[in-house]
């Protein structure tokens, strides 16, 4: 909690750890999901993502923070059927 | 004697119905394919074969599955399918439950920026049976959620009109399990829903060559979806054309309309007319 209330200048917003396609990953708190999805790729299209089993369309990834705990899949089309 | 041959061919010509695939074509929730040929794209050794094979079966809708997006892999199935124009239906593979069933369809909508779902909600990984209790209850949530819904079902013909009643836009019995190759083991039963269907019935699993295809076009299905017959094959572009070949073969050959089955011969020579000749006579 105080971290939280700590000036970001001075070392960002304090890490937390989340879920990422199954994998615990640790992120500064609040990153937005567009900035989390461009770790994986650069893709314009293609990509989409769930956060704790709710579809999030890809315009509203810029203002979604990600917080402790937050399970992210980031889902693309693969050869299958 | 050339003279006559032109005045036939011209008299045919003008007789002949239309068998061009493009003169027939399959319709799904009001969009017209030329091909009644689904691919699928499991399985198949590289997305090089993947394309060729694409590209000799004639398909212009093909399956996809929604997995974690893996960064270490290069080259993409989307891609390939936009260069040749060829529809994406994403599909829901790997789900056993309503829940996921439904939240895939929904990411694979955002994804991909397409309504139609080819939904599969399977029992267990043995058989990859589709659940009918789930299956239901997810085309049911999809279609009240705008979904064109192509479910993959057991080859019952009341749960196909169930499926079809909750407003799914085509039927996909299974003609034996997913990767099987066994072809239609219930054909009865897949006359039974393709008699009854108002939507498209569409041969979904099983198929392991071509007579499979043809088959199912002869029971009345609208059209084939395959993937492992052909993406397996050994010569799997090979295949995609003899697979194309089937599936039109088998559409004319239903609107053509078979022939009977007779216990005993039929003559195909006319009876009347024969030259009373001496049986006893040697041939030499």
């Amino acid at each position: 909690m105080t971290l939280q209330q700590a000036p970001e200048a001075a070392s960002g917003p304090a890490p937390v750890t989340v879920s990422v396609n199954g994998e615990p990953r640790e992120i500064p708190a609040g990153l937005p999901l567009d900035r989390l999805v461009a770790t994986l790729t650069s893709a314009a299209g293609g990509v989409a993502a769930a956060v704790n089993e709710e579809v999030v369309p890809r315009g509203q990834w810029p203002a979604t923070p990600l917080g402790a705990g937050d399970r992210v899949e980031v889902l693309t089309a693969v050869q299958g059927g | 004697m050339t003279d006559t041959h032109t005045l036939e061919e011209t008299t045919l010509a003008g007789a002949a119905p239309d068998a061009s695939p493009a003169a027939d074509p399959l319709v799904i929730a009001g969009t017209p394919f030329r091909s009644r040929l689904i691919m699928g794209t499991g399985g198949a050794p590289s997305l090089d074969i993947m394309e060729r094979s694409l590209l000799a079966s004639g398909t212009e809708l093909t399956t996809v599955a929604m997995r974690r997006l893996d960064p270490t892999v290069q080259g993409s199935v989307l891609s390939v399918l936009n260069r040749h124009g060829i529809r994406t239906l994403p599909n829901t593979a790997g789900c056993y439950t309503a829940g996921e069933a439904v939240l895939t369809a929904r990411l694979a909508r955002e994804a991909l920026g397409t309504d139609w779902v080819k939904l599969e909600v399977v029992a267990d990984e043995r058989t990859l049976l589709p659940d009918p209790v789930e299956l239901l209850d997810a085309a049911e949530t999809l279609v009240d959620d705008g979904f064109t819904v192509l479910p993959y079902t057991n080859d019952d013909p009341v749960l196909a009109r169930k499926l079809e009643d909750v407003g799914c836009a085509a039927i996909m019995p299974l003609g034996s399990p997913i990767g099987s190759g066994l072809g239609i083991r219930n054909p009865h039963n897949f006359q039974l829903i393709t008699e009854r269907a108002g939507v498209p019935v569409i041969l979904d699993a099983g198929a392991g060559t071509a007579s499979d295809a043809a088959q199912a076009m002869e029971l009345g299905c609208a059209a084939v979806m395959l993937a492992s017959a052909v993406t397996r094959a050994q010569e799997p572009a090979l295949m995609a054309h003899a697979m194309r070949h089937a599936v039109e073969a088998g559409r004319l050959a239903y609107r053509a309309g078979r022939i009977p089955r007779r216990h005993f011969a039929e003559a195909s020579s006319p009876t009347a007319g024969l030259a009373e000749l001496d049986p006893e006579r040697p041939a030499f």
